[in-house]
């Protein structure tokens, strides 16, 4: 039996870490993540998890004390949000290189400047070379649920690289909702007893980790990393099979909403993607057929899945909630785009940045995007490729 | 009850719209329904106008954005009604609650609804809560009043989730206060 609760998405992440009990915590409070490591700090004091909670000066700390204890043997975890994440640049990579299954809460927020604290996802989708398996989540359950799968995915000898699990800055993050959570002993039984592969600690067994590494093996090791992240896919697919099971929730590569008969269709990730569902439905009562593909695992990048997916459409609206800057479209894009090349009668494809600071993505913006696509498919060919959705210009 | 009820909440930087939000969705959600509580966060400072946000439904609710057309909307500051546009997006037979010592007729006038279909209820929550609670706090009382005008929420349900919600943060006996208010509010808010 599960738990029904009301719960923000960020009490429902901490709430997932204090399931989950890691043996280190290192974080720094940034908005909109400060609730998670606030409420999981009051877990710590209270004695509800034996964790060893690190308070660093800074997010390029957290992230290097993070780095250090999972070296050392031990699960750990850290959270942030848009500059934070930025902060750490430089050892996210590290964490990744060194195969270190770290899972970090990623709430998104707009990258500076100008300064802003609300949703987009500039900081996460910054992060989508840096080699860490990213998971996208549409609400407050999706969160938790992604976060106990993340340790799951991580972990997996086969995978070996850190998650991200992002959800939107204050429209998840900070909002209340119904969500169902596990009882506490089904979390210790589904996340299990750490097995770390080649411990710092276990001094019987010494190793080196980090070393200099040039032009004599540094390329091996990077292969092995890439092979790593195309390992996670099947892994993603066992671990949500196994989470079915135990919750009933099941979870893919990515989410096809009423995709079978579609003619039209929009790619979203995060909150979004709820919106938009309400507004294909309520177009299918007109007699559009709309649908709608949720991208939940944007790395490894599904792309074989995606165009299987999208193929027998006749448009595609993909959007990006941020922008790649390149003078060309957003990084959603470019690779659902990709992905597509090649395939004989693909659908037409363009591009909608949305939402960019936290602007609001209203029913209308969205149907809007599918009266274009109506059109588009009518006309056999789109005008132009990028639009700015609901910005004044 | 209507396929989604959506409710905004008016208030000003401390005043606990908020939390007054949280509060009625945990009520909601305890009840057996599907809610939402959201709001909507600028550069805020003390007594600064902010807003708060409600859904409810009997359904799951997948609609991510801001409420734009709220049926019901609540005041917890009367100074707000000069300050801010309350009346945006409403249909004509929305419902508004506003904390005021007025006469719901007189609040009708001064929001300009005289002869619409719009139901006004008025309460004095600010009193109430320097009565029981000891300062103003206007959230827990418009809660109670909240409760009674919209129906689909019982009031030992609500102060059931108020306990549960405010026993974090605050002292038994000043618990027990709140309850207080939201008892007189739900007896004394007048339609």
């Amino acid at each position: 039996m599960s738990i029904r609760v009301a719960k923000t998405g960020n009490e429902a992440v901490a709430e997932a870490m204090r399931q989950i009990r890691p043996d280190v915590v290192a974080a720094y409070p940034i908005t909109p993540q400060t609730e998670i490591v606030q409420l999981f700090s009051g877990f710590v004091a209270n004695g509800l998890v034996d964790t060893e909670m690190v308070t660093v000066e800074s997010e390029h700390s957290a992230m290097s004390a993070t780095i250090g204890a999972a070296a050392a043997g031990a699960r750990a975890m850290t959270a942030t949000s848009a500059n934070g994440l930025a902060l750490m640049w430089e050892v996210v990579y590290i964490a990744a290189s060194m195969r270190l299954p770290i899972v970090m809460p990623v709430v998104n927020r707009a990258l500076s400047g100008p300064i802003n604290i609300h949703c987009d996802h500039s900081d996460t989708m910054g992060a989508r070379d840096s080699g860490w398996i990213q998971l996208f989540s549409e609400n407050a359950q999706e969160a938790y649920d992604n976060v106990l799968q993340a340790v799951r995915i991580s972990e997996d000898p086969n995978v070996l690289l850190p998650t991200m699990v992002t959800m939107d800055g204050f429209i998840i993050s900070h909002a209340m909702e119904v969500m169902e959570m596990l009882e506490d002993e089904k979390v210790r039984q589904w996340v299990g007893e750490y097995v770390p592969l080649n411990p710092l600690l276990d001094v019987e067994n010494p190793v080196t980790m980090g070393p200099l590494d040039l032009f004599d093996w540094n390329m091996e090791h990077k292969r092995q990393q890439a092979e790593a992240m195309v390992q996670s896919k099947p892994v993603i697919l066992q671990v949500a099979e196994e989470y079915a099971k135990l919750t009933g929730r099941r979870y893919s590569l990515f989410e096809e909403y009423k995709l079978d008969d579609a003619e039209i269709a929009i790619v979203v990730l995060g909150s979004t993607a709820g919106t938009a569902k309400v507004v294909a439905d309520n177009l299918r009562q007109q007699g559009v057929k709309a649908g709608l593909l949720k991208i939940r695992v944007f790395r490894p990048f599904p792309a074989e899945e995606i165009a299987n997916a999208l193929k027998h459409l006749k448009a595609v609206a993909v959007m990006d909630r941020s922008d790649s800057f390149n003078a060309v479209s957003g990084p959603v894009f470019a690779e659902v785009r990709s992905a597509l090349y090649g395939i004989a009668n693909a659908p037409i494809i363009v591009d909608y940045i949305y939402g960019i600071g936290g602007r609001d993505v209203k029913p209308d913006h969205i149907e809007s995007v599918y009266n274009d696509l109506a059109q588009i498919a009518a006309q056999g060919k789109a005008d132009r490729l990028l639009t700015y959705l609901g910005v004044r210009e | 009850m209507a396929k989604l009820l959506e409710i905004r909440w008016h208030g000003r930087a401390g005043q606990g719209a908020k939390t007054a939000a949280l509060v009625l969705a945990e009520a909601a959600i305890s009840a057996g329904k599907y809610a939402q509580a959201f709001p909507e966060y600028g550069p805020e400072r003390m007594g600064a106008p902010m807003v708060a946000y409600n859904r409810i439904s009997d359904e799951p609710i997948l609609i991510h954005s801001h409420v734009e057309q709220p049926s019901v909307v609540v005041v917890l500051d009367p100074t707000l009604i000069y300050a801010v546009n309350v009346k945006a997006g409403v249909p004509d037979d929305g419902i508004y609650l506003i904390n005021t010592p007025l006469s719901p007729a007189e609040m009708r006038e001064r929001l300009g609804l005289v002869g619409t279909d719009a139901k006004v209820y008025t309460l004095d929550a600010t009193q109430i809560s320097i009565d029981t609670i000891g300062r103003p706090m206007p959230n827990t009382p418009m809660m109670g009043a909240l409760v009674k005008a919209l129906g689909v929420i019982s009031l030992e349900q609500l102060i059931e989730d108020t306990k549960i919600k405010l026993s974090y943060k605050l002292r038994p006996e000043v618990v027990e206060k709140n309850v207080e208010a939201i008892r007189r509010a739900y007896q004394e808010v007048a339609s």
